[in-house]
C-alpha cells in the first residue's frame, strides 16, 4: 500500500533482481561452469529434508493417482448397516456416519486436494506473471493500478475473502479454485514485475537492440527465463497454502460437498463432541494427511527457496 | 619489562576466512608494530588484508578465524583475553573509528546516547548528567556547531562529516592510547576528507594517542603518518618511515603505488597504474605473492618467498619483502623520480 | 506528518468505496434474483411472483445500478447494513454484538503470539543454527502446514476430552460468566490462534535481527566494548522491533482469518461464527455486512502500519 514501510516480501524481490543481474552478466562465481537449473538441483539434493518433502509429496501423489487400486471400497458407497464402525480388518479406519469407508474416502480425498491445490495454484502463477509481466514492461499508471491492487488484495486474509466469495457464489470446486487462486495471485504478479524490471534495466544497458525488441520477445526470451526459478518457489508454496484453504473452506462447509470426499470435509463431521471423544478414527487421519501433505510441499518449497538462491536461505 | 616493548605488536598474524569455495587467507603472516603516541600508517589496495588486520586486533573479525600469531597490546595477548578482559580495552584503551560514518552509528539511537554510552560503558560511576555534560564537550571538542542541540539529534540529521566528526568523539571519549582509524575518510566528500583530517590530527594531539590508520590513500598517509605499513596479499611487504618509504622505495609494489599517484607536477598521462590485479586469496601464487605483477620478477621470485628484512643505512628502520630490493636502490631516480 | 496521515485517510477511504462496488456487484451477480435473495427461500410460496414485481420496482431495482449502488452505499456508511433473512435483526446489531468476543480472542491471541515469537526469534537469531534455531524453525513451518482446526479438534480432545482441564466450546459456561470462566474457555482458542501467527513472526523476528546484528553499527556498540547482551538489547533489537510493528499491524487481518475458522470449532460467539453461519444460510446481508467490517478493519489497520512506522522510525521524514 504504502512504499515507506517495509514489508514481509519486498527483499525476495530485492534478491531476484540481484539473481538475476549476477547470472545474465557472469558475474556470480558459483554459475560460471553451470547452469543455474543444473546447480539448484544439485543444491536441491544436497538438502535432506527437502528430499524427504519430495518423496512424502510423491507418495501422496501416487496414492492419488492409484486411488482405485490403493482403496478397494468406494469412497461414497452409503451402508446403513454399518454406521460409525471402529477400524477393522474390513475398514481399515472405520466407516464414518453414512457408513461409508473412511480409509477410502481419506485416499480419494488425497485427489481433490492435490487438483484443488496444484490446479489453483497454477492458475494464480499464471495470472500472477502476466499481470507482473504487464505492470513492469509497461509501467506508468498501469504498473501503480496493478501494484497498488496487488498490495491491496496481499493486505486481505485469503480465507475471509474465499468465504465471502464462496457465500455469494454458492460453494463448488470451480468456485473454491478461482477464489483461491484470486487471493494467491498479487505475490506471483510482485515477483514477475520485480524481474521484469531487472531485466528491462539490463537489457536497455548492454543490448541497444532490443530496442526494437517486442515485449512478447522479451517476456519469453528473457523475464520468464529469469524469473523460472523464484516462480516455481512461489507457485509451490501457494500449492500449500491451497490445499489449507481448500481443508479450512470445505471444514466449514463451504468448499468441497458431501458425498465427495475431502480431507477439509471430513474433519466437519469431527465437530460433535462424542465424535472428537469417541470416533478418533473419523477426524484423525483426514487431519494428518493435510498436515503430512502441506508439510511436505512446504518443506520442498523451502528447499527450492533455497536451491534457486541460496543467499535467501538463511541457514546455510 | 612492560616499557622496553611497543605499545602495540603484531607478529606473524593469520586471519583466514572459510567459504564455499576454500579457505581465503586474508592475512597471511602480517607482522607489525605501533609505538606510543606514534601514527601509522598501513596501506594497500582492496583485499590486502590492512582492514582485516585493524579489526583483529579488537577481535572483530566476525565470520574469519584467527589462525596463527600474536596480538600483543601492552605485553597482553589480546587474542587470550576472555571476552570481558577485552571488552574493558575495547573503547577504553582501543578505540576505532570506521569507514562509513553513515551505517556506523545507530540509526534510532540519538547521537548524544551513543556518546554517553561509550562514557558510561567503562566509567559506571559516571552519572547520567556527567556523561551528558562530557559528551557535549566531546561534540565541541571535535568542532560540532550547537553541540548541545546536536547531541539530542539522530545520525540521519548529521551530513556525513558531521557523523564522522562524532565517530571521532565517540572514539576519543575514554582517552584511548590507540585509536584505530579505519579508511576514516573513503566515504566522504573530498573537501569533507581534508577537514576530517585535520580533526584526527587534533584529536591525535588531544589524546595523545598512538593512531593506526588503515588507508589505501598514500596522500593520508604522508600527510598525517609518522611511519607506513605497506600491506599486499595478506602481508606486509615493506615498512619504514613515511619519508624513507615514500622518497626510496624498496619494495616494486610500493613503487608501483607511488607512481599510480596522480601529482601536480606531473601530467596526466603520465600516471601508470599498477599491470594485474591482486591474486585470488584462495589460491596464492607460490613464492612472492607480488611477482605476477612485478616488473622484476624473475624464477627466484616465483618459487621462493621473500621475508621481511631491513634495508637501507638510515637510523629509521626500513624493511622489505623483496629479493631484489637493492635493484630498486640503484635505479632511485628513475623510479621514484 | 498530519498532511500525510490525512491523505492516507484519504486513499483508503477510495479504497472502501472501490471495495464497496465489489461487493455490491459481486452480489448482484450471484445466482438469483436479488429480491428473491431477501426473502428467505423458506418465505417464498406460489403466486410470489407479483410481490417480487412489486417490491422491485418499490426497492428500486428497475434503476440503473449505479444509482442502486449510490442508495445501498449511503445507507450502509450511515450504519443501515439492512437486516438478516433469517433473525430479521438489523445486521449492524448482530455484527457489533460479536465484536465484542472477536476482539478479546484475536488480542490474547496477538499477545501470546508475541510473547512467543520475540523471545524465540531473539534466541533463534543469536543462537544461529544450534537446537533452538532450528527447533523455531520447525516450529514457525508446523503451524503454518497443520490447519488450526485440527489442531483446535485435538486440544478438544486432549485437555477437554481425556483430561478435563478446560471446557470445549463457549465463552462462558451457563450461569457463570466471571472472568476467570471466561479466561478458561478463552484459553485454547487463543493459545492455538496465538501459536498459528506466532510461526510467521517469529520467522521474522529471526531474520530481521540477523540482518541487524550484521550492520556496522553493531560493530561499533561492539569496539565501544559493550557486552552481547547490551548489543542485542540497546542497538540491534530497536532496529529490528521498529518493522515489527508495522508487520504485527498487516498481521492482524490475517488473524482474524484463523479467528474466524477457530470460532467455528470452539463455538466462540465472535464475528467469524456468524459470518461462517450465515454463509452456509445464505444469508446475504450479514455476508455483506461482515466483508464491509473486514474490510474496514484491514484498511484500518494498513493506515496504522503506515502511521506507525512512521511515527517510530526517527529515520522516516514524511511530510
Amino acid at each position: 500500500m504504502s512504499d515507506l514501510r517495509p514489508s514481509l516480501d519486498t527483499p525476495e524481490v530485492a534478491a531476484a533482481e540481484e539473481v538475476v543481474a549476477a547470472e545474465t552478466t557472469g558475474t556470480a562465481p558459483r554459475s560460471r561452469r553451470r547452469s543455474p537449473a543444473a546447480m539448484a538441483v544439485r543444491r536441491f539434493r544436497r538438502n535432506k529434508i527437502a528430499v524427504f518433502g519430495a518423496v512424502v509429496l510423491l507418495l501422496i501423489v501416487l496414492l492419488a493417482v492409484f486411488a482405485p487400486l490403493i482403496a478397494q471400497q468406494s469412497p461414497t458407497a452409503v451402508d446403513l448397516g454399518e454406521i460409525r464402525q471402529p477400524p477393522s480388518s474390513e475398514h481399515w479406519l472405520g466407516t464414518d456416519a453414512s457408513g461409508r469407508d473412511v480409509f477410502a474416502r481419506v485416499v480419494y480425498a488425497a485427489r481433490v486436494s492435490l487438483l484443488v491445490g496444484i490446479v489453483a495454484a497454477l492458475l494464480a502463477v499464471l495470472f500472477g506473471t502476466i499481470v507482473g509481466a504487464v505492470a513492469g514492461l509497461f509501467g506508468g499508471w498501469l504498473d501503480t493500478v496493478l501494484m497498488r491492487t496487488a498490495d491491496m488484495m496481499l493486505s486481505f486474509p485469503p480465507i475471509v475473502i474465499i468465504i465471502v466469495l464462496a457465500g455469494i457464489l454458492g460453494p463448488s470446486i470451480p468456485i473454491l479454485i478461482l477464489s483461491i487462486a484470486v487471493t494467491t495471485w498479487p505475490t506471483t504478479a510482485r515477483l514477475v514485475r520485480g524481474v521484469t524490471l531487472a531485466v528491462r534495466e539490463r537489457e536497455y544497458l548492454h543490448a541497444a537492440r532490443v530496442a526494437g525488441a517486442s515485449r512478447g520477445w522479451l517476456l519469453r526470451k528473457h523475464i520468464v527465463p529469469a524469473a523460472m526459478g523464484q516462480i516455481v518457489v512461489v507457485g509451490t508454496i501457494a500449492v500449500a497454502g491451497a490445499i489449507l484453504s481448500e481443508a479450512v473452506l470445505s471444514f466449514l462447509g463451504l468448499g468441497v460437498q458431501p458425498p465427495q470426499a475431502s480431507w477439509g470435509n471430513m474433519l466437519n463431521d469431527a465437530q460433535s463432541l462424542t465424535v472428537i471423544q469417541s470416533m478418533p478414527w473419523l477426524w484423525l487421519p483426514p487431519g494428518l494427511a493435510i498436515a503430512a501433505t502441506v508439510l511436505s510441499v512446504n518443506f520442498v518449497g523451502d528447499g527450492l527457496r533455497d536451491a534457486v538462491d541460496p543467499r535467501q536461505s538463511g541457514r546455510s | 619489562m612492560e616499557n622496553t616493548e611497543p605499545l602495540l605488536v603484531i607478529d606473524e598474524l593469520a586471519v583466514e576466512f572459510r567459504t564455499d569455495e576454500g579457505v581465503v587467507k586474508a592475512v597471511d603472516g602480517a607482522s607489525f608494530t605501533i609505538d606510543r603516541g606514534e601514527i601509522v600508517g598501513v596501506v594497500g589496495e582492496s583485499g590486502s588484508g590492512k582492514s582485516v588486520t585493524a579489526m583483529s586486533i579488537l577481535g572483530l573479525v566476525k565470520s574469519g578465524r584467527r589462525a596463527g600469531g600474536t596480538i600483543r597490546f601492552r605485553g597482553r595477548d589480546l587474542g587470550e583475553l576472555a571476552g570481558k578482559e577485552l571488552r574493558t580495552i575495547r573503547g577504553a584503551e582501543i578505540a576505532m573509528i570506521f569507514q562509513d560514518p553513515m551505517t556506523a552509528l545507530n540509526p534510532v539511537v540519538t547521537v548524544g546516547k551513543q556518546i554517553v554510552e561509550a562514557l558510561r560503558l567503562h566509567d559506571r560511576k559516571l552519572s547520567k548528567d556527567a556523561a551528558r555534560d562530557r559528551a557535549i564537550e566531546l561534540l565541541a571538542l571535535v568542532g560540532m556547531p550547537d553541540a548541545a542541540a546536536r547531541f539530542k539529534q539522530y545520525p540521519h540529521e548529521f551530513s556525513g562529516g558531521m557523523r564522522q566528526r562524532a565517530m571521532i568523539a565517540m572514539a576519543i571519549a575514554n582517552g584511548p592510547s590507540l585509536l584505530i582509524a579505519d579508511e576514516p575518510t573513503t566515504a566522504l566528500d573530498v573537501t569533507i576528507q581534508a577537514q576530517v583530517l585535520d580533526l584526527l590530527r587534533v584529536a591525535q594531539q588531544e589524546t595523545q594517542a598512538a593512531t593506526l590508520l588503515i588507508t589505501h590513500d598514500l596522500g593520508v598517509v604522508a600527510e598525517l603518518a609518522d611511519r607506513v605499513v605497506v600491506m599486499y596479499a595478506g602481508r606486509v611487504v615493506e615498512q619504514g618511515d613515511v619519508t624513507t618509504v615514500f622518497t626510496a622505495p624498496r619494495h616494486p609494489y610500493t613503487v608501483g603505488l607511488l607512481e599510480s599517484l596522480p601529482r601536480l607536477d606531473r601530467d596526466v598521462d603520465e600516471l601508470h597504474p599498477i599491470p594485474g590485479s591482486p591474486p585470488s586469496l584462495l589460491a596464492p601464487p607460490p613464492g612472492c605473492p607480488f611477482h605476477p605483477r612485478c616488473p622484476l620478477a624473475r624464477d627466484r621470485c616465483r618459487t621462493e618467498r621473500p621475508e621481511l628484512r631491513v634495508v637501507g643505512n638510515g637510523t629509521a628502520v626500513h624493511r622489505t619483502a623483496c629479493h631484489f630490493a637493492e635493484e630498486l636502490a640503484a635505479v632511485p631516480t628513475e623510479v621514484t623520480r | 506528518m498530519t498532511a500525510f496521515v490525512v491523505r492516507r485517510i484519504l486513499v483508503n477511504i477510495v479504497v472502501f468505496i472501490l471495495i464497496g462496488i465489489g461487493v455490491f456487484l459481486l452480489v448482484r451477480a450471484a445466482p438469483g434474483d436479488p429480491v428473491r435473495m431477501m426473502i428467505p427461500p423458506a418465505d417464498l410460496q406460489e403466486g410470489s411472483e407479483a410481490f417480487i414485481e412489486s417490491r422491485r420496482a418499490e426497492l428500486g431495482l428497475d434503476d440503473p445500478v449505479l444509482v442502486q449502488y449510490g442508495r445501498w452505499f449511503l445507507d450502509a456508511v450511515t450504519g443501515d447494513l439492512g437486516s438478516s433473512f433469517i433473525s430479521r435483526a438489523p445486521v449492524s446489531e448482530l455484527l457489533i454484538e460479536r465484536l465484542g468476543p472477536t476482539v478479546l480472542l484475536m488480542s490474547t491471541a496477538l499477545a501470546i503470539s508475541l510473547l512467543i515469537a520475540i523471545p524465540l526469534g531473539i534466541v533463534a537469531a543469536v543462537r544461529r543454527n544450534t537446537g533452538v534455531d532450528y527447533a523455531a524453525a520447525a516450529l514457525s513451518l508446523g503451524v503454518i502446514s497443520v490447519p488450526s482446526f485440527f489442531l483446535g479438534i485435538v486440544a478438544i480432545y486432549i485437555f477437554s476430552l481425556q483430561l478435563g482441564w478446560l471446557p470445549s466450546a463457549g465463552m462462558s459456561s451457563p450461569g457463570d460468566g466471571t472472568g476467570g470462566d471466561i479466561l478458561r474457555h478463552l484459553i485454547m482458542p487463543a493459545a492455538i490462534l496465538g501459536l498459528a501467527s506466532a510461526g510467521p513472526l517469529t520467522r521474522y523476528v529471526r531474520g530481521s535481527l540477523i540482518d541487524e546484528l550484521s550492520a556496522d553499527y553493531v560493530r561499533t556498540a561492539e569496539a565501544k566494548g559493550a557486552a552481547p547482551g547490551r548489543v542485542v538489547a540497546r542497538h540491534a533489537l530497536r532496529n529490528s522491533l521498529i518493522p515489527l510493528i508495522t508487520i504485527v499491524m498487516i498481521n492482524i487481518p490475517q488473524m482474524l482469518a484463523g479467528a474466524v475458522v477457530l470460532e467455528q470449532v470452539f463455538a466462540w460467539p465472535g464475528m467469524g461464527q456468524l459470518a461462517v453461519r450465515a454463509v452456509s444460510q445464505q444469508d446475504y446481508p450479514v455476508i455483506v455486512g461482515f466483508a464491509l467490517y473486514v474490510a474496514a478493519l484491514v484498511l484500518i489497520c494498513n493506515l496504522l502500519a503506515d502511521i506507525a512506522y512512521a511515527v517510530v522510525d526517527p529515520r522516516v521524514k514524511v511530510t
